[in-house]
C-alpha cells in the first residue's frame, strides 16, 4: 500500500519526457544576469560595483537580513552593469550583470568532486556554512535553508524529511540528481542530522521514479536511521503539509509549520547544494534545469549556472519550435508563462517547459455551476469557488475567515474547473489582500 | 452537460412508445421553447452574451417535458418554459445563479395554475400498433391516494394499480418522464459512471423514501402502501437522479448532499402521506432547493491541519 | 350573517387597535435620539454614497459635520464649492473652498503605438492582472487595459475605449470623487485642477524607463529629455527617474512645452488649434534692370 494524502489532489498526465537524459553540464554562458531578489524574504544588497572583476564563487550581494540570503557571482569575470532585467513575471527587477571572462581557468574548470563522506564540521559550523553560501530551497519555494536548520531550544524535532517527490508533470531535475548524485545526497543528509540533532530521516520518492528508489534504498547502511518511503503518484504530494502528512500521518496545524509537528522538510536540490558547501566549500551558483516540452528537438536535465539567460538553453535544445504559445518556467500546475527569452535562470527555476499552440490556451471562463469538484481537489479542505466569489466581491475578511491564507498555491482547483474558471489566480490575488488587512489590523 | 441528454435518451424512447408522436411533441415544444426564451430574453432584454449553447437550456427542456402528461396543450408548454427559463434561470443570473431548480419550477407552477390539465394522464399504450388514444387514466399514486380517501384499504387498492414490473418496465399512466424506471435508472447509472454526478443524492433520496413508508407500511399494511410500490411510482426515481442532483442547486459537499437527499426524502414522504398531493418530489426538491445556501454553510470540507488531536511538539 | 360581518369588524378593530397601541408603545420605549441637525445636513449633500469625502456614506459625512467642531478640512466633491458654502451657512462652520479638479488618465500608449508583444488569458481585472504580470506590451508602468477604473466609477463619467483599449473621463459628468485613482494600481489617474473650457495639459506617460528602451515599448513615451523644462518659463516641470512632470499648481497653460516634446508625450486638451505664422512675405520681385532701348 503506497502512502498517501487523503483529502485531495489531482492527477494530470506526468509527461516526464526527460526522465531518462543524464544531466548534461553546459558550457558557461556569455553573459549572466544575476537577481538580487532570489529568495523569499528580504533582497540582498549589492556588494560589488561596476567594472570590478570578481572572481567565480566571490560574494556580489550581501544578505540583507535574518531570512535573507547571500549571492554569489556564478562566473568569474568583469561586472559590467547593475542593470534591471525582467523576471519571471515581467517586471524588471535588480540584477547584477557579469561578463564571463573566457580566459579565467575556474569558469570551464570540471566541478565534479569526489565523493567526501566524513562530516567534520560541528553543528554550528555546519550552520553557519549553509548561511554563507547562500544555500535556499531549491524545490522552487527558495526559502532561506539556515533558517530552516536553527530550531530553538524549546522546540523538539524528531525527523528529517527529505523531499524527493517532484509532483509537477514534465520536471526531472530531482530525479536526475538523486540517480546520479545519490551517494552524495546521503551525505547530506547525514549532514543535516548532525546539524538538527535527529536520528530520523524519511527521503520520500513518488512511485514513477522506481529507479531512484530501487537505488537509495540499494545504498542506505542499515542502521543509518535513514528510510525509503515510495509514495502514490498524486498531485501536490511534493507539497510539505501533504508529504509530512503521508509520510508520517501528522497534520502541519492551520497557519503552522512542520516544526510544530516535530519535522523538518528539505528538497533533494537543496540537500546536494548543502553537501557540496559543507564538504567541498562551494557556494551554491549553480542548479539543474529540466528543459522540456513535447515539441522540442532535444528535450534535456541541464546543471545551468545561475543568472544564465533562458534563450541559452533553448538554443541548446534545438530552438524555440514553430507554433510555441507559451513559455513557462517551473511546471504546468504552479508555474508562471514567461514575457521573453531574456528573463534568466535563478536559483529557483526547476525547469522551462515549452508549450505549443493547442495546449497553451485558457477556455473562456463561465459561470460558476457549483459542481463542487474544486472542492473536492483542494488538498488544504478549502472551498475555491467561494474564495473565488468572495474576492470578486472585494469580502477579503470574509475570505481570510474562510482560510483563504491557508491556502498552497497548488492550481489543482483551476486545473479541475469546467467552467473554467481562473480560480487560483482570483485566489492568489484575496490572499495577498487577505494579508494586507491582517497586517493592517495587528 | 449533454451527458445528461444523453443519460435520459433511454426514458425518452420509452415515453415515444408508450405514448406516441405527442410525447415528441412535448418534448420537442419545451426545447424549443426554453432555447427560444433563452436567446430572446438574454439578447434582448438582459442584452448579455447568449449562452443557449451551453446545453443548460436543452436539458431544462426535456426535464420540463418529463414532468408534464404526454398531450399537455402546446400553449401551456411555452407557459412553463417561460416560467424555468425566464423566471426560475434568467430572472436570478443566469446558469449558476438560480436557486430553484428550473425544470421543476415550471412544473410546479403549471401544476398550480392549470391542476385539470396537468392531472389528465393519457394511458400509455401497451401494443405499439394500436391507435394513438385518447383515454386518460390516472396514475399510480393518484390511484392510492384517491382509494385511500375514499375509504379503501390498500389490499383492495393494489388489484388496480399496475403491478411492480409494470411500474419497472413502465407501462402505467404518468407524466413523460415517469414511465420506465429502469430506463431511468440505466441513464442515472450512466451519469454515476461518467462522474457527471455521485450515487449520493440518488440513493439517500431513494432510500429516505424507502425506509420512510416502509415504517408506516409495517405499522399499517392496510393503510400505506409498501416501499417498493413508493420507490418505483410517480417521479421518485425522475426526481432522485435528475432533478435533484441538479449541480448548481444541490449542496457543494458530500456531507452536505447527504443533509439535502434526506430532507427531500422526508418531504416527499410526509406529503404523499399526508397531503393532499398524491405526489410531493417535486414540491419537496424546491423547498430543499432554498435550503442549499445553508446548507452549504454549515456542512464545510474540513480544513487541512485543523485537528489539534494531531501531535504538537 | 350579519352577525359574522359584524364579528369580523369588531376583531379586526381590534387587532387593528391592539396592533397600533404595541407599535407606540414600542416606539415611544426604544426611542433612540438622533440630532436632527444630521438629518438636514444629509439632505443638502449629493446623496452619492461614493465615499469621496473619506467617509462611509452621505450620512456618515453629515454626522461627521455635525460632530466636529473644525470642518474646514472636510469637503464633498461631488457637491463641491456650492454644497459646502450652502452647509457652512446652515452649520456656521467656516469651510475651505477648494478648486474643482477632474480625473485624468496620465497614459497615452493605445494599441497603436504601444504594440503588444504577449497575449493575456487571465482574469480581467487591473487589480489581478497587475500582480500576475506587467502587462501585454514591453511598457511595466502603463495602463492594463482591464477597466477596474470603469468599473468603480458611480457616476458613468468613464468608458472604455474599444480601439485604443484606454479608459476615457468624460469631464462633464466627472465629480472627482476619487474612485478610480484608488482603483488603478498603476497610479495611472490623478486628480487634476479643473479649467475653463476644459483645459489641460499634462505628461501622458509615466514610464521611469530610460529613454531609448521607453522609446522602443511606446513611440510616445516621455524619455525623460528635459527639453520641456528648457521651454517652461514657469519652472512647472520636473524631471525624475527619467520622467517629466507637470505641477497643475503652477502651469499657466501656456502650451511652450508641447510642441517641443520629440514623442509627442505631452498632451494638451481642449486648446484652440495653435495659429499657423503667416509665411514672411516674398521678396519684391526681382527688378530687372530696363535694358535701354537702343534709342538714343
Amino acid at each position: 500500500m503506497l502512502k498517501t494524502f487523503p483529502k485531495g489532489g489531482v492527477h494530470p498526465p506526468e509527461n516526464k519526457l526527460t526522465s531518462s537524459k543524464p544531466i548534461r553540464r553546459l558550457p558557461p554562458p556569455k553573459v549572466v544576469y544575476v537577481p538580487i531578489a532570489q529568495h523569499i524574504g528580504i533582497p540582498a544588497e549589492i556588494v560589488v560595483e561596476r567594472k570590478e572583476y570578481v572572481e567565480i564563487g566571490q560574494v556580489i550581494a550581501k544578505s540583507g537580513g535574518y531570512v535573507s540570503s547571500n549571492i554569489h557571482a556564478p562566473v568569474a569575470g568583469t561586472v559590467t552593469k547593475l542593470d534591471k532585467i525582467v523576471d519571471t513575471r515581467g517586471y524588471k527587477k535588480q540584477c547584477i550583470v557579469i561578463r564571463t571572462d573566457a580566459k579565467n581557468e575556474s569558469n570551464s574548470k570540471e566541478v565534479e568532486y569526489p565523493l567526501k563522506s566524513e562530516i567534520t564540521l560541528d553543528p554550528e559550523a555546519i550552520l553557519k556554512r549553509v548561511s554563507d553560501f547562500g544555500i535556499v530551497g531549491l524545490g522552487g519555494a527558495t526559502f532561506p535553508s539556515h533558517v530552516k536548520l536553527h530550531v530553538k531550544e524549546d522546540r523538539k524535532l524528531d525527523c528529517l524529511i527529505i523531499n524527493g517527490v517532484e509532483c509537477e508533470p514534465y520536471l526531472t531535475a530531482d530525479h536526475r540528481l538523486m540517480l546520479e548524485k545519490a551517494e552524495e545526497i546521503l551525505v547530506g543528509i547525514k549532514i543535516l542530522m548532525h546539524a538538527l540533532h535527529v536520528s530520523r530521516a524519511i527521503i520520500g520518492i513518488e512511485n514513477n521514479k522506481k529507479d531512484a528508489i530501487d537505488l537509495f534504498r540499494k545504498l542506505v547502511p542499515r542502521d543509518a536511521g535513514i528510510q525509503i518511503a515510495a509514495l502514490r503518484v498524486k498531485y501536490p504530494q511534493g507539497g510539505e503539509k501533504q508529504l509530512v502528512r503521508a509520510l508520517l500521518k501528522r497534520e502541519v496545524p492551520k497557519n503552522g509549520l512542520p516544526l510544530d509537528v516535530g519535522v523538518v522538510v528539505h528538497n533533494v536540490g537543496t540537500v546536494f547544494a548543502i553537501y557540496q558547501a559543507v564538504q567541498h566549500n562551494r557556494p551554491l551558483i549553480e542548479r539543474v534545469v529540466t528543459v522540456t516540452g513535447k515539441k522540442l528537438e532535444n528535450p534535456s536535465n541541464f546543471w545551468v549556472r545561475i543568472g544564465t539567460p533562458i534563450s541559452d538553453l533553448l538554443a541548446e535544445v534545438g530552438g524555440i519550435p514553430e507554433n510555441t504559445r507559451k513559455i513557462v518556467s517551473g511546471g504546468p500546475m504552479m508555474g508562471k508563462a514567461l514575457k521573453n527569452t531574456d528573463v534568466p535562470v535563478t536559483k529557483g527555476t526547476s525547469g522551462i517547459l515549452v508549450i505549443p499552440g493547442e495546449e497553451a490556451s485558457r477556455g473562456t471562463p463561465r459561470n460558476c455551476i457549483r459542481c463542487g469538484e474544486c472542492v473536492d481537489v483542494c488538498p488544504m479542505g478549502l472551498e475555491p469557488h467561494l474564495l473565488m466569489n468572495l474576492t470578486e466581491k472585494t469580502m477579503f475578511e470574509k475570505a481570510a475567515q474562510e482560510d483563504i491564507l491557508t491556502c498552497i498555491e497548488c492550481g489543482s482547483c483551476s486545473y479541475v474547473c469546467p467552467s473554467h474558471r481562473p480560480l487560483l489566480d482570483y485566489i492568489r490575488f484575496g490572499k495577498t489582500m487577505a494579508k494586507q488587512l491582517e497586517s493592517n489590523q495587528g | 452537460m449533454y451527458d445528461v441528454v444523453i443519460a435520459l435518451i433511454p426514458a425518452f424512447l420509452v415515453s415515444i412508445y408508450l405514448f406516441g408522436i405527442s410525447a415528441f411533441i412535448t418534448t420537442a415544444a419545451a426545447v424549443i421553447s426554453c432555447l427560444l426564451f433563452e436567446y430572446l430574453i438574454q439578447k434582448f432584454l438582459l442584452k448579455t452574451n447568449v449562452t443557449i449553447g451551453d446545453g443548460s437550456g436543452l436539458i431544462t427542456g426535456i426535464l420540463l417535458a418529463f414532468n408534464l402528461p404526454a398531450g399537455l396543450p402546446i400553449w401551456m408548454v411555452v407557459v412553463g418554459s417561460f416560467m424555468a427559463i425566464g423566471v426560475a434561470k434568467l430572472s436570478f443570473g443566469g446558469l449558476g445563479f438560480n436557486i430553484f431548480n428550473p425544470a421543476l419550477v415550471g412544473r410546479v407552477f403549471l401544476l398550480v395554475s392549470f391542476p385539470v390539465q396537468m392531472t389528465l394522464w393519457p394511458l400509455a399504450r401497451t401494443d405499439y400498433a394500436g391507435a394513438v388514444d385518447a383515454v386518460t387514466g390516472a396514475t399510480t399514486l393518484g390511484m392510492i391516494k384517491d382509494g385511500i380517501q375514499y375509504g379503501d384499504t390498500m389490499s383492495q387498492i393494489s388489484s388496480r394499480i399496475p403491478s411492480s414490473m409494470e411500474m419497472l418496465l413502465g407501462t402505467t399512466g404518468g407524466s413523460l418522464g415517469e414511465m420506465s424506471a429502469l430506463a431511468l435508472i440505466i441513464g442515472g447509472i450512466y451519469l454515476i459512471i461518467r462522474k457527471v454526478i455521485t450515487w449520493h443524492i440518488p440513493v439517500t433520496v431513494l432510500a429516505t423514501i424507502a425506509i420512510m413508508t416502509g415504517i408506516f407500511w409495517w405499522i399499517d399494511p392496510e393503510q400505506y402502501a409498501n416501499p417498493l410500490i413508493h420507490v418505483l411510482a410517480g417521479g421518485a426515481i425522475l426526481g432522485a437522479f435528475y432533478m435533484a442532483t441538479d449541480l448548481v442547486t444541490s449542496p457543494v459537499t458530500r456531507k452536505g448532499m447527504i443533509i439535502f437527499a434526506i430532507g427531500i426524502g422526508v418531504i416527499t414522504v410526509v406529503i404523499r402521506l399526508f397531503g393532499s398531493y398524491p405526489e410531493g418530489i417535486s414540491f419537496a426538491i424546491l423547498i430543499m432547493n432554498a435550503f442549499v445556501p445553508l446548507i452549504n454553510s454549515y456542512f464545510k470540507p474540513r480544513r487541512f491541519g485543523s485537528r489539534i488531536k494531531a501531535k504538537i511538539m | 350573517m350579519e352577525d359574522s360581518v359584524l364579528q369580523s369588524v369588531i376583531l379586526l378593530t381590534l387587532l387593528g387597535t391592539t396592533a397600533g397601541l404595541v407599535l407606540y408603545v414600542v416606539s415611544k420605549q426604544f426611542y433612540v435620539y438622533e440630532n436632527p441637525l444630521i438629518a438636514e445636513i444629509e439632505e443638502l449633500l449629493p446623496a452619492a454614497n461614493c465615499g469621496g469625502c473619506g467617509s462611509p456614506g452621505c450620512k456618515a459625512f453629515a454626522e461627521k459635520l455635525v460632530s466636529s467642531e473644525d470642518i474646514s478640512d472636510l469637503f464633498c466633491p461631488v457637491g463641491g464649492n456650492d454644497v459646502m458654502k450652502i452647509v457652512s451657512g446652515r452649520l456656521g462652520k467656516e469651510v475651505a473652498e477648494k478648486d474643482p479638479t477632474v480625473a485624468v488618465v496620465r497614459c497615452q500608449g493605445s494599441c497603436e503605438v504601444r504594440p503588444k508583444t504577449t497575449e493575456y488569458q487571465g482574469p480581467r481585472s487591473c487589480a489581478i492582472s497587475s500582480l500576475i504580470y506587467s502587462g501585454e506590451t514591453d511598457c511595466q508602468y502603463g495602463c492594463l487595459g482591464d477597466g477596474d477604473c470603469v468599473a468603480v466609477c458611480q457616476f458613468d463619467a468613464m468608458y472604455m475605449d474599444e480601439t485604443t483599449g484606454l479608459p476615457v473621463v468624460i469631464t462633464d459628468k466627472c465629480t472627482s470623487c476619487g474612485l478610480c485613482v484608488d482603483a488603478c494600481p498603476r497610479d495611472i489617474i490623478e486628480m487634476r485642477p479643473k479649467h475653463k473650457r476644459d483645459l489641460k495639459i499634462f505628461v501622458g506617460c509615466l514610464s521611469e524607463e530610460k529613454g531609448g528602451i521607453a522609446r522602443k515599448a511606446c513611440s510616445v513615451a516621455c524619455i525623460g529629455c528635459s527639453k520641456c523644462i528648457d521651454a517652461c518659463p514657469k519652472d512647472a516641470i520636473v524631471i525624475e527617474n527619467n520622467l517629466a512632470y507637470i505641477d497643475p499648481l503652477i502651469c499657466t497653460l501656456c502650451r511652450k512645452c508641447v510642441p517641443v516634446c520629440p514623442t509627442n508625450s505631452i498632451i494638451e486638451t481642449n486648446f484652440p488649434p495653435r495659429k499657423e505664422k503667416k509665411a514672411t512675405p516674398n521678396v519684391s520681385p526681382k527688378v530687372e534692370p530696363v535694358k535701354p532701348e537702343n534709342n538714343a
